[in-house]
């Protein structure tokens, strides 16, 4: 399926997610929806880079982040609508990643996997020293009653950010497909496979891994820059929380990491069982669960639930 | 006379303290056929990988084609011409093996011509090395289902997928068989009759006897004798060099 | 300007001193990582999993904190050796290392935080004054506070006592060679798994003497471990992978780096500078000082 074809086909898909949440009257629908949205789009940004090219982002909180407080600091000179917002955030975030990239992506993936964990804690000290976007103490944003669609059709606020998180989805998947198939997808795998004979093949690794992170990086940011009108209260603890490091990796892990479909099925279902377990369970009991998991598959699943449905089928064949 | 297609010019490399490569020269010329022997441990591997830019050497300069690619990743002179399988095989495991040549091709030969072969030429291409190679079966098996001489020759096809002027091929016939050696060794003859110039590394004197038109010897990093093969296997410091083992 | 002498050199001591413990948090990731090429970046749980036994007897016994590490060291190597089995089985042998294992050492990193956020809740945690906690020896204008050059000196008797290990005793110096030369070790008829499982549950077992220095140090809370993922890595590269000497070396710097950035410009900033280091090394000198 050509990657155009393909993107219609997403754009028609959330088309209707979209005109079928119409009918739900529970905001909290809209919330949770949120939720597992947005980490659809963080794990298939996490999985451009650590799924394609093998190498492990830890500090995916740190992009996350930075979309989030560049939308911060904006909306305290003048408020820009949250489109212009995401692509704002997208670009600063992507630049961040090209420059660790830079940094440390000649190194073995080992040592990229600890700079990313190290770039987590700089920025999230750095954002909690600087007062103008609220330091240690958090940052308040008010969140608009309602939006406009094109200036005729009104949806409430929370429904408005729900259409643009989809709308996020289908662009980093559609994205992920597209490099999947393509010839830039091709060399991703062969850096994963062995770099080494890839670059004695004539492949240009670093440039290549560096796509991948800058990449990787903004689709991060971009689905951090909403963040803020969301959660309508910010600060460093929830900016930089946990969750986002530990679910952007075991959601593509789970579902599995060498396709575009094992982030989307790993950050549904880690994402909905951890947005019921959240009501009924504590959040720390819910994230136990999730490392848990992620150690399970790990271990057993390798290549997540993708592979052992295809595993499934080969055996059939044979 | 033409230039040498490669001179190595007192290539050193350190490990550390280790010293791996000491004042190492040597050039070979467009289309010839040279062996390269030496005991383990005396850096013929080590050699390569400096040569392919796999490794960085502190002294010394290597000059392919004319040029001197010191500073060259090895993608870069990859791109150049050279080429080289690896001693123990490095196949893309998550690729079918005709994949694995479309690899070279797409980022080697296609980067170098500023053009881009289309699928079916590809597919041609592919085909025809597979057929050299004898592993036209094979194209849509995986790397992990071949055995280990059909991983040999994937090794070599890839190599020579990325149309270089220059292979270099690391002891690709370790642990084979006479008859499996044999094979080996009129797969590269042929492909030196295509005019790819060939430097062969290797333990197993049969195969580089028949194979090599000059013979190198490398002992414990430093360069011991270089000429004809049936003068060089009788240099006392070589026979020295091998007895002593 | 009157530069602060006094200070600046009470910043310098007390890095050097905390640098000494940084030696002793860092010591069993230059084993796992310098000699096995095993990057455990749950070393840091393990410590705070130590921290948090050492508090739990101390205040329900009123042992002393180094005393209860000691106690602990069979169970931790035991737990060591087992993760390393699991670690073995499940990616060393199957070649699949880099991403799996890398997720695999943070899901215990984050599972063993997360449990311990359960079951002791977020509140920091101290332990009860052995006599080394409260006092100060001062020499002129010089603080020696005992909490810190205690732990520093049990410290710097670990690294001699894993230096005569490593240099004179059989496993030690089969555990140095098999990073080196596996064949070699199975000549000699020692089997590399085993020797590199011992290694990963010595790793381990000194986590727990870590944990007891470190509560000894600071009040202590399950987040903590993460502080100090960046720090350790930090000085393995900046020390030179599987180097005694190296990581010494590099712990006392990056003590004194942060001691002197947290009295000047305050302790927020203390966990990025050894991160901020970790970045710098690793773009610029990744042999590390004492580079091989």
């Amino acid at each position: 399926m050509r990657s155009s074809t393909f993107l219609l086909c997403a754009l028609a898909v959330g088309a209707v997610v979209f005109g079928l949440s119409r009918f739900i009257q529970s905001e909290y629908f809209f919330f949770a929806g949120y939720v597992v949205l947005q980490y659809i789009v963080l794990a298939t940004a996490w999985n451009i880079l650590g799924g394609y090219t093998g190498y492990v982002n830890f500090g995916s909180a740190a992009f996350f982040a930075i979309g989030a407080y560049t939308t911060v600091a904006i909306h305290k000179t003048f408020p820009l609508p949250i489109p212009v917002l995401i692509v704002i955030g997208g670009v600063i975030s992507g630049l961040v990643g090209l420059g660790t990239g830079y940094l440390t992506l000649r190194l073995r993936g080992a040592f990229f996997a600890i700079a990313t964990l190290a770039l987590a804690v700089v920025v999230q000290t750095l954002i909690t020293n600087w007062d103008y976007v609220g330091g240690s103490r958090g940052a308040y944003i008010l969140r608009p009653a309602a939006a406009s669609l094109f200036g005729i059709y009104q949806l409430n606020y929370i429904e408005y950010l729900f259409l643009i998180m989809l709308i996020l989805v289908v662009l980093a998947v559609a994205t992920a497909r597209a490099i999947e198939v393509s010839r830039l997808g091709f060399g991703f795998a062969t850096i994963r496979d062995d770099e080494l004979a890839a670059e004695a093949s004539g492949v240009p690794t670093l440039r290549l891994k560096l796509i991948a992170t800058t990449l990787s990086g903004a689709f991060m940011g971009m689905a951090g820059a909403p963040y803020p009108y969301y959660i309508t209260y910010l600060d460093p603890a929830s900016g930089f929380n946990l969750s986002y490091a530990v679910n952007s990796i075991a959601m593509p892990l789970v579902g599995g990491t060498t396709t575009w479909i094992g982030p989307v099925v790993g950050a549904i279902l880690l994402g909905t069982i951890q947005q019921i377990a959240t009501v009924t369970i504590s959040s720390a009991v819910n994230l136990l669960i999730v490392g848990l998991i992620l150690i399970a598959f790990v271990i057993i699943a390798p290549n997540g639930l993708v592979g052992l449905v295809e595993g499934w089928f080969r055996k059939k064949d044979a | 006379m033409a230039a040498p297609l490669l001179e190595v010019d007192n290539l050193t490399k350190r490990f550390g303290g280790f010293l791996a490569l000491e004042n190492v020269g040597l050039s070979v010329n467009q289309g010839e056929r040279v062996g390269l022997i030496g005991p383990n441990g005396s850096g013929k591997s080590t050699l390569v990988n400096c040569i392919c830019g796999t490794l960085h050497n502190e002294v010394g300069t290597v000059r392919f084609d004319g040029a001197d690619v010191n500073g060259l990743k090895t993608h870069e002179r990859t791109w150049l011409g050279m080429a080289r399988s690896f001693q123990l095989p490095r196949p893309f495991t998550s690729m079918t093996v005709m994949d694995n040549l479309r690899i070279p091709l797409i980022y080697t030969v296609d980067a170098r011509s500023k053009s881009r072969l289309s699928p079916s030429e590809l597919q041609e291409r592919c085909t025809e090395l597979l057929t050299l190679v004898g592993l036209q079966d094979k194209a849509r098996k995986w790397p992990r289902d071949l055995t280990q001489v059909e991983m040999r020759k994937l090794e070599l096809a890839r190599a020579m997928a990325a149309e270089p002027k220059l292979l270099m091929a690391d002891e690709a016939m370790a642990g084979l068989s006479h008859s499996e050696v044999s094979d080996i060794v009129s797969l590269l003859i042929r492909l030196n009759e295509r005019g790819v110039t060939i430097v062969l590394i290797e333990h197993i004197m049969t195969a580089v006897m028949s194979f090599s038109q000059r013979l190198i010897v490398l002992v414990s990093g430093h360069k011991i004798a270089d000429g004809v093969p049936q003068d060089v296997i009788q240099d006392p410091d070589v026979v020295r060099a091998y007895l002593g083992q | 300007m009157d530069f602060p002498y006094e200070l600046f050199i009470n910043a310098v001591i007390a890095g050097l001193l905390l640098g000494g413990f940084y030696a002793a948090v860092t010591i069993g990731v230059s084993i796992s990582f310098g000699i096995l090429d095993i990057v455990n970046i749950a070393h840091p749980a393990f410590i705070i999993l130590g921290s948090y036994i050492a508090y739990i007897v101390n205040v329900r016994m009123g042992i002393d904190p180094i005393l209860v590490s000691i106690i602990m060291f069979p169970a931790f190597y035991i737990l060591g050796a087992a993760i390393y089995q699991i670690y073995y089985l499940s990616f060393e042998r199957r070649g699949q290392e880099a991403l799996r294992s890398l997720a695999f050492f943070f899901g215990l990193l984050f599972v063993t935080e997360v449990t311990l956020i359960l079951v002791f809740g977020v509140d920091y945690r101290n332990v009860e004054a052995p006599t080394y906690i409260g006092p100060t020896w001062r020499f002129g204008f010089v603080d020696l506070p005992l909490r810190m050059l205690v732990p520093c000196v049990v410290s710097i008797l670990l690294l001699l006592g894993l230096q005569f290990f490593f240099a004179r005793t059989f496993t030690g110096r089969a555990i140095n060679a098999v990073a080196q030369d596996q064949l070699a070790l199975r000549l000699m008829a020692a089997d590399p798994i085993r020797i590199k499982r011992i290694a990963f549950g010595i790793s381990i077992a000194t986590a727990a003497l870590a944990g007891a220095l470190l509560i000894i140090i600071q009040p202590v809370e399950p987040s903590v471990g993460r502080e100090y993922i960046g720090r350790v890595f930090a000085i393995c590269v900046l020390g030179g992978l599987g180097s005694l000497t190296g990581t010494f070396i590099g712990a006392m710097l990056l003590g004194v780096v942060e001691s002197l950035t947290s009295t000047f410009y305050g302790p927020s900033w203390a966990p990025a500078v050894a991160f901020g280091f970790l970045l710098l090394t690793l773009a610029f000198r990744p042999s590390g000082i004492l580079g091989r």
